[in-house]
């Protein structure tokens, strides 16, 4: 079939309500960059999943971050888009500009130079992310201990994507399909998503990450029936994933219960570095505190699906890119931050 | 040789920093005079902008703070379809400075100058303490014939939106600098002299010319639908990146939308005349890669046909963006 007959048929889709969740914060970018929403029938609707690591960081762990960074001779390295998300009160921003050491970097492997080059200051990383990004932190831990650096820690948030899933699938209710995460697929493998998909019998599609790759995933939903899987980002995707990653992975992180903001604590569904590796955290047991800067930000209603943000009371007036409330309207993957941004008509 | 205070006392080695470095630089009439103020001859109605350039890095792929100053201020004079005609240069530098680098500097103004067909009449010179930091103030003076009327507020439903060329190129090459990352990206940094008097020349109608820097094609484009209140409607397909630089924005989660250029325009023009003003831009120097991105519209806002065939808004640029481009 080819691309002008899906595009046809995704438009005057008249058979069962559809409602498919993009887990994947880069998914909810491209969707809402290529106008998606306005090209699907009434009757295909698309919500944002908990795909997006800063949104699903709870206050507690930016509380902690705000700590380090204005504790004496210590900075915090950072992604840019943790920078103005508030914990309870403060952004590490807020915290900044009262003389907290912050350091933004595109690449966590920076935070290696950055303390061989000042070996009597300490170096804390805030290390959030999925399955993708954690492989990068056991190979930070591998250099730490190769290289022999005692400056450096970690602050982990490290989420894992099933029980996350399973969680949200339950509590929403609506869901009759999800596009799989594309770049955390790429680290578990299809396969993952597969027993997934048997087990709650709900279909996915793991997808890549153009417009037309999005647009044949969201056809291959309406198709597909509970329980059923497709790999259709075949190019990068294998069925059992990169066992060399996951092997690091696990070498230096257990599995362990996380919490997630609005979602409570999940079973299984993140992980700490081991006991052995324990010189290298920076405190990151036991940060579970979620409550909100603002009491009426519906961030963690956002994230499992169960509003669109522009049913959030705070949507584009009190909540705005410039003045964010709540995570979503923070970060570059977050959901609310791209309804604003690239306004769906 | 270093910067020191004593080069911003207004005594000896000021004067020797004007000699050796500024003057050497830059000669003519009205500036060797040295007098407190130019005079200079003038037509009836003056176009005066003037702006000041804190770029970091000082010299970066395909330009430096040089010939931006003077690329800058001349570009804006050209988008009231003024001819530039004067400049002014005040540099503030930090103590600590290389003389070299100013030199260079210098020299790279003058060439732009001379390329862009204006005349350096005036300049200052001021050091305060720092770490050799190096920013520039640049004023500019051009006249406009009666009869032009380029504004803002001037686009009408119907007419066609025209840049200049690829979106993009100086911010690219730019952030490459500051995070040491190696490619061919280059910056268009360029005064847009030929494709501006050449439209004025063929009686062009055109309605709108805005040079597209900070906060990118999106901003421009959301400004000038405010000020004229239409909407403009717009074909992604047709708005024209390199290769390279379209790369280089996916792997940095960067929106071509929203970045900056410096030697880029937004010409909205008659669509009868729209034809016409996409060949004299594309024979212009710097224009080569011009195209029609779209059509002004009764409505509000910048609406966006994405290539798959999905519409969106866009924004003005929302945030920070890319702090000291230019």
């Amino acid at each position: 079939m080819d691309i002008a007959t899906v595009k046809e048929y995704l438009k005057s889709y008249d058979g069962p309500q559809c409602t498919i969740m993009e887990v994947c914060g880069t998914h909810t970018a491209t969707i809402s960059q290529n106008g998606i929403p306005d090209m699907l029938s009434d009757k295909i609707r698309l919500i944002s999943g908990p795909g997006c690591p800063v949104c699903v960081t709870v206050a507690a762990y930016i509380d902690r971050l705000l700590e380090l960074a204005l504790t004496q001779n210590t900075t915090v390295v950072t992604f840019g888009d943790m920078i103005r998300v508030r914990g309870t009160k403060l952004s590490l921003s807020d915290a900044s500009a009262m003389g907290a050491s912050v350091k933004t970097v595109y690449s966590p492997f920076e935070i290696i130079e950055l303390a061989k080059a000042d070996t009597g200051r300490n170096f804390v990383f805030a290390a959030v992310g999925f399955e993708t990004t954690a492989p990068v932190y056991a190979l930070i831990i591998e250099r730490l201990i190769n290289d022999n650096i005692k400056n450096v820690k970690l602050l982990t948030a490290i989420k894992t994507m099933p029980e996350a899933i399973r969680t949200v699938f339950a509590k929403n209710g609506k869901i009759t399909g999800f596009l799989a995460p594309g770049h955390v697929s790429i680290i578990t493998g299809y396969e993952l998503f597969l027993d997934l998909a048997k087990k709650l019998q709900v279909p996915f599609v793991v997808s890549g990450f153009s417009g037309e790759e999005l647009l044949l995933s969201v056809y291959a939903l309406t198709k597909l029936k509970g329980g059923q899987a497709l790999n259709m980002y075949t190019s990068v995707v294998t069925t059992e994933g990169n066992e060399r990653a996951k092997e690091k992975l696990l070498k230096y992180f257990k599995i362990t219960d996380a919490p997630w903001r609005g979602m409570g604590i999940i079973k299984n569904s993140g992980m700490v570095l081991k006991e052995e590796y324990g010189e290298f955290d920076a405190g990151s047991q036991n940060l579970i505190s979620d409550s909100m800067y603002n009491s009426a930000c519906k961030c963690a209603d956002v994230i499992s699906g169960m509003l669109s943000p522009c049913e959030c009371p705070l949507f584009g007036g009190v909540c705005t890119p410039e003045n964010p409330q709540g995570a979503c309207m923070v970060s570059a993957k977050g959901a609310c931050f791209h309804h604003y941004v690239n306004k769906r008509l | 040789m270093k910067i020191t205070m004593a080069h911003g006392s207004g005594g000896r080695a000021t004067s020797g920093l004007i000699e050796n470095i500024f003057k050497k630089a830059n000669s003519n009439p009205v500036l060797d005079a040295m007098e407190d103020s130019a005079v200079v001859d003038g037509d009836n109605k003056i176009a005066i902008t003037t702006d000041s350039f804190v770029v970091t890095p000082l010299f970066y792929s395909g330009g430096d703070i040089g010939r931006l100053s003077v690329c800058g201020t001349v570009n804006d004079l050209l988008m009231r379809g003024a001819v530039p005609k004067y400049i002014t240069s005040a540099y503030i530098i930090e103590e600590g400075a290389d003389t070299e680098v100013l030199e260079r500097i210098a020299v790279s103004m003058s060439k732009t100058a001379k390329e862009a067909n204006v005349c350096l009449v005036c300049g200052d010179t001021k050091v305060i303490e720092g770490s050799g930091g190096i920013y520039i103030n640049t004023t500019g003076v051009g006249f406009v014939k009666d009869g032009t009327d380029i504004k803002s507020s001037n686009c009408k439903a119907g007419d066609k939106i025209i840049v200049s060329g690829n979106m993009g190129d100086h911010h690219a090459a730019v952030l490459s600098h500051r995070m040491g990352i190696k490619n061919s990206i280059k910056s268009d940094n360029a005064p847009l002299n030929e494709m501006v008097l050449g439209m004025l020349e063929n009686k062009i109608r055109i309605h709108a010319l805005r040079d597209i820097t900070r906060g990118g094609l999106g901003t421009v484009l959301n400004e000038l639908s405010r000020s004229s209140d239409k909407c403009f409607l717009i074909n992604e397909a047709d708005i024209p990146v390199s290769d390279e630089v379209k790369s280089f924005s996916q792997i940095l989660g960067l929106n071509i939308m929203h970045m900056g250029n410096e030697g880029k325009l937004v010409a909205v023009v008659d669509a009868e005349d729209a034809d016409i003003a996409l060949s004299v831009i594309r024979n212009s120097k710097y224009g080569e890669d011009a195209k029609i991105i779209g059509t002004v519209t009764e409505g509000n806002g910048v609406i966006m046909n994405t290539k798959i065939g999905g519409r969106r808004v866009v924004l003005e640029l929302i945030g920070e963006g890319l702090p000291r481009i230019c």
